[in-house]
């Protein structure tokens, strides 16, 4: 029996277990990976903790490793090369003082592009992580217009050698995904946190902001964490530190 | 729509299968792995596309990622190993779809490749 | 209806190389149109001007402008079914036909701009309510509809009756419809040049210039004899709406430099942003209003021919109007960081540059094309157009006061 055969057949007698349970019984905890069959849940909230003092000037490790996860890549024209995550360097002209820290979409509670959308193709899942379903999208680009992040990209050219976890085509608006692929099948960092973690800057942290037990919620219990254009009151997933 | 694509496909089909053969080649129509599909072969050719389109709302709203109907590995088995694609005159979607003349839009998007080795396919767990 | 005379509503005489000529030139712009579109689809928006910081191009300036010129083009119709001024009964008709044609051309614009113009068929099918857009979809639809049911009560002597409810809720319509159109920027809360609720009465009043000044035009080039005193009260209504956008603008701009955090883009727009500034003084307040006003209000002899040019003028204006609000809010930065500088690889804290390129003029002149070559063969086959224009035959008495209610049953259709 072939592999790919073998491990159809695990997927089923996995959604028969899932199936024989009551509703609302969990045998998995929280923390551990959904099963494929199950869905996306309210019970997340996905989000990131950046802490801007911990992010070293001058470092692109996370958006490298975030453009060669989802297979980002440009044909050396910045103004139409799209980038999921970027870099920007903040300083305060009345102190001189200047940090850098990484910019991604905020996976807001209450998306402006989700509310804009015509087709619904922009839209928030269950676990909080915002998305573009390619399907729909018909390139309207009203969400770019509407996000204050300036966190989406026009796919201004033919892609080709996609990965085959992050379709992207030509004519569609993308952004950050928060690594839903690597959230889906219970992956505990995103390219990014990992990346940064690898460098050994740690400044970026994922996690379940609903998991009180969470490292990305202690942290925040205990230290706090702003919100960009907190104005908004948009209540975006990825919070920030060090900003000052 | 949809109804109208699969008459045209079944009837494309049923000429197949009468093995007439007409001034247009045959499409290749092969799989690589595995002994069987993940349905039944006449049922595939009828409803591959609703079952790829259920699949697709699924995991993209809901992030139902279940293997057995889903399009990465549709490709993994009927990708041909030479070019490691389903596209191409002989690819296994291509093939048929110029034959059935009915135009395929999830390779606008989505690879069309096997993933880089399929030994890959083994150490996933 | 003994005030007014039946009025003959006859087809244009299509033979002339005149009409020929017209059309052929139409047909070709719009073919060229239709060209740039393949041309962008198939290359990607590469080939334009747009970036991911000018999301929204010259595509959109003439979409907007077109689709702001529509629903004011049925506003001479409105004026005579719905507040009953007779003078205006004659060209209800034409107004009708421009509105749609004027939808058409702009929604051509932007759907044949859109990143999969494949997908038109997933914009009809998907719908997310809370989308602006998404209302316009059918707001745009629905005018369409709503302006060919008022047509047709117009055309058809038996349901002459009704077209003053079908002329009401046409004029209702275009209200929302142009509502809608200035929300689409009016609710952009995270953009700093939008994000204002007097966007949406401003793009009304916007409508009722843009509409009214290339309705004279299509009136004039019709070649029906045209009373100097209907022509008139048109200019004299033309004038009004032209004050009326300069109004609208410089409310606008005194609210938003009384607010602190608005000055960066105020200042940019007024003062130092290049183009734009150019555009917004030159193009949208001297070509666009100043001018007209003084071509309509202060020439000792008002000719027809200063009339044209006043129009042609707000159209014009109107154009770099529309290109200052959606070009020039979008290559202004967004403010990320409140009170800090930034930058960074994605031209964050930075004025974007844009450029129009050719396809995207193409495209968006196309629209303009589309829009006129409706109009134009529209009236060789249906009787849009009265026969006579002059001021004995629009009205005998020359009464200045028009009786109430005389007008509705007055008109014959021209077999």
């Amino acid at each position: 029996m072939s592999v790919s055969r073998r491990r159809f057949l695990a997927a089923g007698a996995t959604a028969a277990g899932a199936a024989a349970l009551a509703p609302g019984l969990r045998l998995v905890d929280l923390a551990t990976a959904r099963s494929p069959e199950e869905a996306a849940s309210s019970l997340n909230r996905w989000g990131l903790l950046i802490d801007a003092d911990k992010c070293a000037d001058g470092c692109r490790a996370c958006v490298d490793a975030c453009h060669t996860e989802n297979g980002v890549s440009g044909h050396d024209r910045p103004e139409t090369d799209p980038q999921w995550i970027r870099t920007v360097s903040v300083s305060d002209p009345q102190t001189g003082h200047s940090q850098q820290l990484p910019v991604m979409c905020q996976h807001c509670e209450e998306p402006p592009c989700v509310d804009v959308c015509p087709t619904g193709a922009s839209f928030r899942r269950d676990d909080g992580i915002v998305l573009v379903d390619k399907h729909i999208c018909i390139g309207c680009r009203y969400c770019m217009m509407a996000c204050p992040y300036k966190a989406r990209s026009f796919i201004h050219e033919q892609v080709t050698d996609q990965k085959p976890d992050m379709p992207r085509g030509k004519g569609t608006v993308e952004s950050c995904t928060l690594c839903v692929h690597r959230v889906d099948r219970g992956d505990t960092q995103t390219a990014c946190a990992e990346a940064c973690a690898k460098e050994g800057h740690r400044a970026i942290l994922f996690g379940d902001l609903n998991d009180a037990d969470s490292e990305i919620s202690r942290e925040l219990k205990a230290h706090g964490g702003i919100q960009l254009r907190a104005d908004l009151h948009l209540n975006t997933g990825v919070r920030y530190r060090g900003l000052s | 729509m949809f109804s109208l694509r699969a008459l045209t496909l079944t009837m494309v089909l049923a000429g197949l299968a009468t093995t007439a053969a007409g001034d247009v080649p045959r499409p290749e129509v092969k799989a690589y792995k595995g002994e069987t599909c993940v349905e039944e072969t006449g049922f595939m050719r009828r409803n591959h596309m609703e079952l790829i389109l259920h699949q697709r709302d699924e995991t993209m709203h809901r992030g139902i990622r279940t293997t057995k109907h889903s399009l990465k590995e549709c490709i993994e088995c009927h990708a041909d190993p030479q070019t490691r694609s389903v596209l191409g005159e002989n690819g296994f979607c291509q093939s048929c779809h110029s034959y059935a003349a009915v135009s395929i839009d999830c390779f606008s998007c989505h690879t069309p490749k096997a993933r880089e080795q399929s030994a890959a396919v083994e150490k996933r767990p | 209806m003994a005030a007014t005379p039946a009025q003959r509503y006859t087809l244009i005489d299509g033979r002339g190389p005149a009409y020929i000529g017209l059309l052929a030139v139409l047909g070709a712009l719009v073919l060229i149109g239709l060209a740039c579109a393949y041309t962008m689809e198939h290359n990607g928006h590469v080939i334009t001007g747009m970036s991911n910081q000018v999301v929204w191009g010259t595509p959109h300036v003439f979409a907007v402008f077109l689709i702001v010129a529509a629903s004011g083009a049925l506003n001479v119709a409105s004026i005579a079914s719905v507040f009953g001024r007779r003078h205006y009964k004659p060209l209800t008709r034409l107004s009708g036909l421009l509105a749609i044609a004027l939808l058409v051309g702009g929604l051509s614009v932007l759907v044949l701009d859109l990143g999969r113009p494949d997908r038109l068929i997933v914009a009809m099918t998907y719908y997310n309510f809370k989308s602006i857009f998404a209302w316009n979809i059918f707001l745009y639809v629905g005018f369409m509809v709503v302006v060919a049911v008022y047509l047709w009560m117009m055309f058809e002597r038996r349901m002459n009756r009704f077209s003053k409810p079908a002329g009401l809720v046409a004029f209702l319509w275009r209200l929302i419809l142009t509502t809608g159109t200035g929300s689409i920027f009016g609710f952009l809360v995270a953009r700093q040049a939008y994000d204002a609720a007097i966007m949406a009465p401003m793009f009304i009043i916007m409508s009722f210039a843009f509409g009214l000044a290339i309705f004279l035009l299509v009136l004039m080039s019709t070649g029906r004899p045209l009373g100097k005193q209907l022509l008139g009260r048109l200019a004299n209504l033309l004038g009004v709406f032209v004050a009326s956008v300069l109004y609208f603008s410089l409310v606008f701009h005194l609210t938003n430099l009384y607010a602190t955090q608005h000055h960066g883009v105020e200042r940019f727009i007024l003062l130092d942003g290049g183009i734009y500034t150019v555009a917004f003084w030159v193009g949208h307040i001297i070509v666009g209003g100043l001018f007209p006003l003084l071509l309509l209000y202060v020439t000792p002899r008002r000719s027809p021919a200063l009339i044209a040019l006043a129009a042609i003028l707000v159209i014009l204006g109107g154009l770099a109007q529309v290109y200052v609000i959606i070009i020039g809010g979008q290559v202004y930065p967004l403010d990320l960081f409140p009170g800090r500088e930034v930058s960074s690889s994605f031209f964050d804290g930075v004025v974007a540059n844009y450029t129009p390129s050719l396809p995207e003029l193409g495209l968006g002149v196309g629209g303009f094309a589309l829009a006129l070559a409706v109009v134009a063969v529209a009236v060789r086959v249906l009787p849009f157009l009265p026969e006579d224009l002059s001021d004995h035959a629009v009205d005998p008495n020359h009464v200045p006061e028009p009786a109430p209610r005389a007008v509705e049953a007055g008109d014959t259709s021209a077999a």
